[in-house]
């Protein structure tokens, strides 16, 4: 029935922990006095508030609009009292803070007027991807990139597959595996509006062996949806990172994204199942994204589970409502344990992001120093993007960025395998984000300075050719002048020519 | 478990390097117990003095260079180093060519190069190397298997010959003799025809008595170590081929010239260079492709200095000719990576 699935080379068998997390269906986690929305939970520019201080907000309500582009609205996740708009603690790994605007919850949890649209298909294209766009949607993958421009083909390509990324390869997560068994409907209403919103008609949904509620689940939701007659499931093997937007496309298709060209050039568009529930809600619900499915989960998570969470829920009250064990400074990971980052504080919101909180992990890396590389090779081996992570990270130890560009850094996925199988315990994939941040310093420099060079270059230039200009001013100034001297002194001197004339003519006369 | 480290990736897998070195040592123990059944208890003593002899050395040097003991000395490269140059030199040398050797090989092959990880050619196979060209006499006489010595070989005696050069008078040369790839070599110059040659007794049933179960139980230590992953199947492989292939064509153009293809696999250092010394990882080739070629090229250059060469035996040479080509050959074997970038 289905075509053989292709492979990528690399990879590794994971020990997957996820059973912890999927032995409860997905709960609701309760609501929190305070939230905390920063106005960047997405890639591009910050949304901007068009709330003030003290604005009553209801659940649902924009509070705040896209900006440029490349941007989503932000939206009350609950009722409320507009208490602060300014900098709070963001989950990020410098530990910086970011403009937010906070909400204090009435507890009403009371909507706003929801426009809900029966026949998206009466609709245009366009219209929809307005909607998805007002009502905040980016793709909840990880990555956050704003949904309704990926659901654009534009007028130079047609989109051939959607493909839905159900794999979730990295170990404890389990937020898209939960969403599939349970709200499996809810993922094709989404399906089907981004087919017609990309024109595409083949959509193919890739879900790893190691789901086989999810893969029941949607099988049973499929049947009887004339619609998706051309949509199918691909069972992907088990095996990280299979989940790589760049590796599942390999797998499914057997084709490679060209290095530098994006998925839509070989006619592919990838989305997330969360973000096809988004997209679901928001067009037949009239919901904007205000919460997500959150993993909470790791060793030292006695209730660890999935939990539906407003936005701006404090990492904190989530934590203690599944009630971890963590010492007050113990850093956890927001994401998986291979790609996630390390966070230090609890006060912390709950962002469009997040789809993972994981506290302690086993077979955990250690912090000891590490041995000089060997040159085995098992990096190499692993790596899924079929890099030279030893060649790499020497050049990269050695600051030769020119090399390390020359050996495709910035093809690495950052995916970990390497570090993962270093026998010497090299943490390489820092090394490689070290060089990658580097380069492109320098490349912002070296803008800067040709800016800069150019900018003197041709102000060089305007003051010689205004030096020129007034030289041939000056020169045509004194052309001028001599040539009314010239003028005068011949007139004067014919004049006396015609005296000496008239003296000649007298002298005759 | 908590966090240990702050950025990513939090997990880490079971490999380290002192569990590599520690299954290569284990790997070579059936060869090692094979070497001292056909050649006596001096095979055990010169690995346990070149062992103690590497690892004082390595501490010294690890202390001048100002790097921290432990980790080092325990990560277990010294020990392998010691260990494969031991049991490439006869069973019998005297105890001051092992130190040298030893000494050659961790102070200049190793830290002077930078230590673990830096050194551009196999240190055992440097130290073999020196040793070989100071002292070609000592190098060359091997000792005859124990059944067919007219003086088998004990602990009292190999323990004396070792450290005084004597027992009960008799010198190391009244014990020694030619390894089969010596005699093959030096009975193909009298005219000899080989297959004549290796019907001798020393030739056993096709690489010399003992040397063929010699390489045999290096090759099962080897698969072994590919089956746990410590060295991938290219190297070996493209050696042992490349070696077969070579005196395959050879011996079909000439059969005078050297002995069988199957001679040559199971002879003198071809399954130890095979699997131990040729993948060593540092000095090695990195890309899969570039693991064949080197491999190939071990194992081509082995056969030709047997052939064309002054010593009976390659392997050495080979693996350190092949060394310096390795920056080469990363650089032309890169694979193509994901999405068709090129260089």
């Amino acid at each position: 029935m289905s075509a053989p699935l292709s492979d990528f080379p690399g990879g590794l068998k994971l020990p997957g922990h996820k059973k912890r997390s999927t032995q409860q269906p997905i709960r609701k986690t309760p609501l929190s006095k305070q939230l905390v929305l920063p106005l960047q939970q997405h890639i591009g520019a910050a949304a901007v508030p068009i709330v003030d201080v003290g604005d009553k907000v209801l659940k649902g309500q924009r509070i705040a609009r896209a900006e440029g582009h490349v941007s989503v609205c932000l939206h009350a996740p609950s009722s409320g009292v507009i208490s602060a708009i300014g900098e709070h603690a963001i989950p990020h790994p410098s530990g910086l803070s970011a403009p937010c605007i906070t909400i204090e919850t009435d507890g009403e949890d009371r909507w706003i007027e929801r426009r809900q649209i029966a026949d998206f298909r009466q609709h245009s294209a366009h219209e929809l991807r307005q909607i998805i766009r007002d009502a905040g949607i980016v793709g909840l993958g990880g990555a956050g990139f704003p949904s309704f421009i990926k659901l654009n083909p534009g007028v130079h390509h047609t989109v051939e597959t959607l493909l839905i990324n159900g794999a979730e390869c990295e170990p404890y997560i389990t937020c898209d595996d939960m969403l599939m068994r349970e709200r499996a409907d809810g993922i094709l209403d989404g399906v089907e509006i981004m087919l017609f919103a990309l024109r595409a008609s083949r959509c193919i949904l890739a879900i790893e062996d190691n789901k086989p509620d999810s893969i029941a689940a949607i099988r049973y939701a499929l049947t009887g949806r004339p619609h998706l007659s051309q949509t199918k499931i691909v069972i992907v093997p088990t095996r990280y990172p299979t989940g790589g937007e760049k590796q599942l496309i390999q797998v499914v298709t057997g084709k490679q994204v060209p290095t530098n060209k994006l998925p839509i050039d070989i006619g592919i568009v990838c989305h997330n199942p969360g973000t096809a529930y988004a997209v679901g809600r928001a067009i037949l619900h009239g919901e904007p994204l205000i919460s997500r499915v959150v993993t909470v989960t790791g060793t030292d998570v006695p209730h660890a589970g999935n939990f539906e969470t407003l936005f701006g829920t404090p990492i904190k009250d989530l934590l203690d409502f599944c009630e971890t064990k963590r010492q007050p400074d113990e850093p956890f990971i927001q994401g998986g344990p291979m790609m996630g980052y390390s966070l230090a504080g609890d006060d912390l919101p709950i962002t469009k992001t997040a789809n993972c909180i994981l506290v302690g992990v086993e077979d955990v890396a250690p912090p000891a120093q590490p041995l000089p590389c060997i040159r085995c090779g098992d990096c190499a081996d692993v790596c899924p993007a079929s890099l030279l992570p030893q060649q790499l990270y020497w050049y990269s130890r050695a600051k030769d960025f020119e090399q390390t560009r020359n050996y495709n850094l910035f093809d690495c996925i950052e995916c970990g395998c390497c570090d993962y199988v270093c026998p010497s315990k090299i943490p390489l994939v820092s090394y490689f984000r070290f060089s990658k941040t580097e380069i492109m310093n320098q490349q912002r420099e070296q803008q800067k300075a040709d800016l800069a060079r150019e900018r003197h270059e041709s102000r060089l230039a305007r003051l010689e050719r205004e030096k020129q200009e007034k030289e041939e001013r000056q020169r045509q100034r004194k052309a001028a002048l001599a040539a009314s001297k010239a003028a005068k002194a011949k007139e004067e001197g014919s004049t006396n020519n015609a005296e000496s004339a008239d003296s000649v003519t007298e002298e005759k006369a | 478990m908590p966090i240990f480290r702050l950025s990513p990736p939090f997990l880490a897998g079971a490999n380290r390097v002192t569990i590599q070195m520690l299954q290569v040592l284990v790997a070579l123990v059936p060869a090692v117990i094979a070497m001292t059944y056909y050649f006596g208890p001096g095979v055990l003593i010169n690995v346990t003095l070149a062992v103690v002899v590497a690892l004082i050395t390595e501490a010294i040097m690890l202390k001048l260079r100002n790097r921290p003991l432990k980790p080092f000395l325990s990560d277990g490269s010294a020990a392998v180093t010691a260990v494969l140059l031991a049991l490439a030199i006869p069973p019998l040398s005297p105890w001051w060519m092992t130190v040298i050797g030893v000494t050659f090989a961790i102070i200049f092959a190793k830290h002077l190069y930078g230590g673990l990880g830096y050194n551009p050619f196999n240190p055992a196979m440097v130290g073999y190397v020196l040793l070989l060209i100071s002292f070609p006499l000592e190098m060359t006489t091997w000792l005859p298997v124990q059944s067919m010595a007219e003086q088998p070989i004990g602990w009292l005696s190999a323990v004396q010959l070792i450290f005084t050069g004597q027992f009960n008078g008799l010198g190391i040369d009244a014990y020694s003799g030619a390894t089969p790839l010596d005699a093959m070599k030096t009975q193909i110059v009298l005219d000899r025809h080989p297959e004549f040659i290796s019907s001798q007794e020393l030739f056993g049933m096709a690489g010399g008595l003992g040397w063929e179960w010699i390489n045999i139980w290096f090759a099962l230590g080897g698969i072994w170590l590919i089956y746990r992953k410590v060295i991938s199947w290219h190297v070996p492989v493209a050696m042992i081929l490349a070696l077969l292939i070579i005196s395959s064509i050879t011996t079909l153009i000439d059969p005078t010239v050297s002995g069988s293809p199957l001679f040559h696999l199971v002879s003198g250092g071809t399954m130890l260079g095979a699997f131990f010394i040729a993948t060593d990882p540092v000095s090695g080739s990195t890309t899969l492709k570039g693991r064949i070629v080197f491999g190939a090229g071990v194992g081509i250059l082995t056969y030709v200095i047997r052939i064309w060469g002054g010593y009976p035996d390659g392997v050495a040479f080979a693996v350190i000719l092949m060394n310096m080509l390795v920056p080469l050959i990363d650089y032309y074997t890169q694979p193509r990576v994901y999405g068709g970038a090129t260089r």
